[in-house]
């Protein structure tokens, strides 16, 4: 019997890693050189501007230098840029809610917390309600806050979740119906999802804010918000059913053969055997998908409903802080960023965790 | 050979069966009766219509034209006769077709517990059962990815015991294993066969059809040419188109 042979080892030494991963040949050799030129160049003057002669303090714009960036700026407006216009002595109501999501989110990642059943069937039924009650007041002596009201970072959350919880189900329901074999359910889904994806997001938002209400009897109004998330939602879903329909048809026949000859019915087949594992496959689309989604929040300023990036546009054509637009949009995208690369990154975590093997 | 396992009723009847898959016609007039006890191997070349005959028995493929009766129950459009007969026919698929997102013993558990309605725990201790009679209790945990090819199969077979049929279809159970595996799928097969199952089967495993066949139904391009009890049918076939398939699978 011959001796195990260990695999040649890896390179590990810093001299060694460079040599094959950075100059193996002459053109490699240069491209390092010219890429470490630009990070000289470049890296130091933009760390100054960002960090090291920027303005942290102040209260107007007289406070900065003009040398590094005015942050005092994005600090002086902090609180619109959260709240938007809502009330500040109202603004615990906000907190409040984002306070108790945390408490019920935290724990169904914790592994060991009993009963998550019951706290997901909480939070997709009974939190909205408390969310909704807190937010827009009129009853427990809580003072009314119109959705009008309601902006920045708080405003787009809010979207984004609706968005994301409501357009994942009805994008499940729009791809099984597109599958469907009965020609009325298959030809309603089918014509939504065309219709839907083949319009931009803008005009669906123009649609729901301007045309619906003119097809509304008199006297009946619809909250604009309300139109608002309605449009994105069903716009997002026609692009969820797609991606959820590349995963349904990615497995196997077998697969359905199996569960109909052990005499699961449809729904049975579906929600037990068909989509964990069609779902599983498409998590990369789906969070694409949502993050498309949480971006498209900020097209909803045509409206006239001011989220994060609405807010900053207003905020940036204030008189008193003409020529932060650098400093305000950086910030904007770094808001962003933090929450899609977040969502990639916990979506990445849940791929691992679902994967079962050596298939 | 005995046939004291056989009893009188008789559990699956096709009377003048036919298929069509457009314009090309898979099954033609197809009569069969099996009787319950009855074990029954399939053979004939590939695109004869063996596979596509016995998945018309739990309505995997509908047929156009013709009756399916199974245990009394007629196989039509009906869903809740389709249900029916589901839940008494157990069937094993070429490629195993489980379910890779769910471990050996959820696998069994689904149907019984869906489907009947069962407790977990009572699904949990027939899973237990048949995983231990397919003589792999200790990968119950494990997912069929972890699982060699015969393994897998193995689990199949469980998998559809579990819902107690009476009566087992294989679609070549054995043509997707590695030569190893083979003798390992066979031997709980004919375990099975000892216990008095109906059984249909699919398959090229000459040896096995006459170890434990009551009959074996020769097929071809849609026709049942030629049915006979094992020794008649391998020492004495008919047909010419009979004679040039066993001289083709036994030369192999």
């Amino acid at each position: 019997m011959l001796e195990p042979i260990h695999s040649p080892p890896f390179t590990k030494h810093p001299i060694r890693w460079a040599q094959v991963n950075l100059f193996s040949n002459w053109f490699n050799s240069l491209l390092t050189l010219l890429v470490a030129y630009l990070l000289v160049l470049y890296v130091p003057g933009m760390l100054d501007w960002a960090f090291l002669s920027a303005d942290w303090s102040g209260q107007t714009k007289d406070d900065c230098s003009g040398v590094g960036a005015c942050w005092v700026f994005i600090d002086a407006r902090m609180n619109q840029f959260m709240y938007g216009f809502y009330p500040t002595e109202e603004q615990w109501r906000v907190n409040l809610a984002f306070i108790i999501l945390l408490a019920l989110v935290i724990p169904l990642f914790i592994e060991k917390t009993p009963r998550k059943g019951w706290i997901i069937g909480f939070l997709l039924v009974g939190y909205p309600v408390i969310a909704f009650w807190l937010f827009g007041g009129d009853i427990f002596g809580l003072i009314q806050v119109d959705t009008e009201q309601w902006g920045g970072l708080m405003l787009t959350l809010i979207i984004a979740t609706v968005g994301i919880i409501a357009s994942l189900p009805i994008g499940i329901i729009l791809a099984l119906g597109r599958r469907s074999e009965m020609p009325i359910i298959r030809y309603i889904c089918i014509s939504f999802i065309e219709v839907m994806r083949g319009v931009p997001l803008i005009t669906i938002l123009f649609m729901a804010s301007v045309m619906l209400p003119l097809f509304m009897p008199e006297g009946v109004t619809f909250d604009k918000l309300m139109r608002a998330m309605i449009g994105i939602t069903l716009f997002q879903s026609a692009y969820m059913a797609e991606v959820i329909r590349g995963g349904l048809q990615a497995i196997p026949k077998g697969q359905y053969e199996a569960a109909d000859a052990l005499g699961l019915n449809y729904f049975q087949k579906m929600a037990l055997v068909i989509l964990p594992q069609a779902l599983k496959l498409v998590i990369p689309g789906i969070v694409n998908t949502f993050i498309a989604l949480f971006k498209d929040t900020s097209l909803i300023l045509i409206i006239g409903l001011f989220e994060l990036s609405g807010i900053m546009k207003a905020a940036l054509n204030d008189p008193e802080w003409l020529g932060f637009a650098t400093e305000g949009y950086l910030f904007a995208a770094l808001i962003y960023w933090m929450f899609c690369f977040s969502m990639s990154r916990y979506s990445q975590h849940i791929e691992q965790k679902l994967h079962t093997g050596h298939r | 050979m005995n046939q004291s396992h056989i009893k009188d009723e008789i559990e699956i009847e096709l009377k003048n069966v036919n298929k069509w898959y457009d314009d090309f016609h898979v099954l033609r007039d197809i009569n069969l009766q099996v009787r319950k006890g009855e074990r029954i191997v399939i053979c004939g070349p590939s695109g004869s219509g063996k596979s596509t005959m016995i998945r018309c028995l739990n309505r995997l493929e509908s047929h156009q034209k013709g009756d399916i009766t199974i245990e009394g129950t007629p196989l039509n459009n009906d869903v809740r006769n389709i249900d029916a007969i589901r839940k008494d026919v157990g069937m094993v698929f070429q490629h195993f077709n489980l379910f890779p997102h769910l471990t050996v013993l959820d696998n069994c558990c689904l149907a019984p517990q869906w489907v009947k309605k069962q407790p977990r725990k009572e699904a949990e201790a027939t899973a237990m059962k048949f995983l231990e009679r397919v003589k792999i209790p200790d990968q119950a945990l494990k997912y069929p990815g972890q699982l060699s090819g015969g393994q897998q199969q193995r689990v199949a077979i469980a998998r559809s015991l579990c819902m107690n049929p009476n009566i087992m279809l294989f679609d070549e159970p054995t043509s997707a294993l590695d030569p190893e595996m083979i003798k390992e799928v066979l031997d709980v097969m004919v375990e099975l066969a000892d216990e008095g199952m109906t059984m249909l089967c699919v398959t090229h495993e000459m040896g096995f059809a006459k170890k434990v066949a009551d009959r074996v139904i020769f097929m071809d391009a849609g026709e049942i040419i030629e049915e006979n009890n094992p020794h008649e049918f391998f020492d004495n076939p008919q047909s010419e188109r009979t004679k040039l398939f066993l001289s083709q699978i036994l030369h192999n």
